[in-house]
């Protein structure tokens, strides 16, 4: 179970807003986050990566305090170790699909499994400057799935995908999350974009 | 005619350069992080050598690194080392005054990556200092090697402050710039220019191999 209840100012075109937000994240769940542009949705998969710090919060995932801003707890990125699919991509321009993968795991088969669900077999040694969009956002995936993450935050996953690969990479990992339990969290301001996953709602909307 | 001042004002360059980038890549990378006062004043004094006139900044050295004064004073008593007319002092100076040169270009490369770059490595469980070493640095590459260059090639060319500091000492401080100033003053017109094309020419080989590198190596998807 993961436990949010945090408030963050935001810098906001019309002047400042509020994030707050206090939800629960059941073990293994998957959650489709939406709402309009800078509402504060990528902001939010930041603070519970540990990237952004809230002003006031905490955040627990089962027994252990990720954040407690009163008791001034705050787990670095590296600790709290979540599986995060950045909106940007956030490749490595200096590493080659598989260096991608082989920088964060050393298990061979592991990456030849992830490298099957991506369909980028045939790409390993390409820079993420020699792929087009959609296979530089699978790699995004793949990467952060690599770490086997128990929490999976995607911002915008399959905005770069075709609905015929996004319906084949779909499963794959769903596999994947279902074979680690991972609870996963994914942004979008299309609710249409993640047709075809059953997945509890939950809207952003500043105060 | 004496080489001794080319290979003096080379190996000059070389120490120059390679302790700047001992030091300058965790400055340029701490000062490439947010902004504090103490930021803005360091960086500040990194960059006061390229608009201070180097006589001015040779002699503010030659003051604080002389046997009877503060700093020079204590180091001469405690660890019997003279800075002042002598080849340890002429690097301590070159690497003040070149300091900029490797900073400046190596800090706003950093400050030109997308920071998500870094916080997909720490979400990844990578430290910062493995960050720094296996994502950022090689990103950073080709700015890297022309702040090297740039360093280099900006201490082959020094004069004010080395004159300064260093004096006009054979074979100990008699770098290349000095050779020529030397020969002038003793109407030697044929080693002068002999000391001078060596300097443009070395010089000429090092700002072109800055163009070629970044042209064909600094190309990234990040631009």
């Amino acid at each position: 179970m993961i436990s949010i209840n945090i408030e963050k100012k935001l810098r906001a075109y019309q002047g400042n807003q509020v994030l707050k937000i206090a939800a629960q994240f059941d073990k293994g769940s998957i959650t489709k986050i939406y709402g309009p542009s800078g509402a504060g949705k990528s902001t939010f998969l930041k603070i519970i990566a540990g990237l952004v710090e809230p002003e006031y919060g905490k955040i627990s995932v089962d027994d252990a305090v990720w954040l407690d801003t009163k008791s001034k707890i705050s787990l670095s990125p590296q600790k709290r170790k979540v599986g995060f699919a950045f909106q940007n991509y956030a490749l490595f321009p200096n590493m080659t699909v598989q260096q991608h993968l082989e920088y964060v795991s050393d298990d061979a088969q592991w990456i030849n499994q992830l490298l099957s669900i991506g369909k980028l077999e045939t790409f390993t040694s390409h820079k993420p400057e020699y792929l087009s969009g959609g296979q530089q956002q699978r790699l995004a995936i793949l990467r952060a799935m690599a770490i086997k993450p128990k929490l999976m935050l995607m911002d915008e996953p399959f905005s770069a995908l075709d609905p015929k690969m996004k319906s084949e990479l779909i499963p794959g990992l769903k596999t994947l999350w279902d074979e680690f339990g991972t609870t996963v969290l994914i942004v979008s301001h299309n609710p249409q974009e993640l047709e075809g996953l059953t997945a509890r709602e939950m809207e952003i909307n500043p105060l | 005619m004496d080489l001794t001042p080319i290979w003096l004002t080379l190996k000059l360059a070389a120490i120059t350069t390679m302790i700047l980038l001992i030091i300058g890549l965790p400055l340029a990378y701490w000062l490439s992080k947010g902004r504090s006062i103490i930021k803005i004043i360091l960086e500040a004094i990194i960059t006061m050598p390229l608009v201070l006139p180097p006589s001015v900044l040779g002699f503010y050295l030659l003051m604080a690194f002389s046997p009877k004064h503060g700093i020079g004073g204590w180091l001469h008593n405690t660890f019997d080392i003279q800075l002042v007319f002598s080849f340890q002092g002429l690097i301590l100076a070159s690497a003040i005054y070149s300091m900029p040169f490797m900073i400046g270009p190596i800090k706003s490369a950093l400050q030109q990556l997308p920071l998500s770059l870094s916080q997909a490595s720490y979400t990844l469980g990578k430290s910062e200092r493995e960050t720094f070493i296996k994502i950022l640095l090689p990103n950073i590459r080709a700015s890297v090697l022309t702040a090297a260059i740039l360093t280099f090639a900006h201490t082959l060319g020094e004069f004010g402050v080395v004159l300064m500091i260093g004096g006009n000492i054979p074979g100990v401080t008699r770098v290349a710039s000095i050779a020529v100033y030397d020969s002038v003053e003793n109407m030697d017109y044929a080693s002068a220019n002999a000391y001078s094309l060596i300097l443009f020419c070395v010089t000429f080989i090092m700002v072109i191999s800055v163009f070629v590198f970044n042209k064909y190596k600094a190309k990234s998807p990040l631009e």
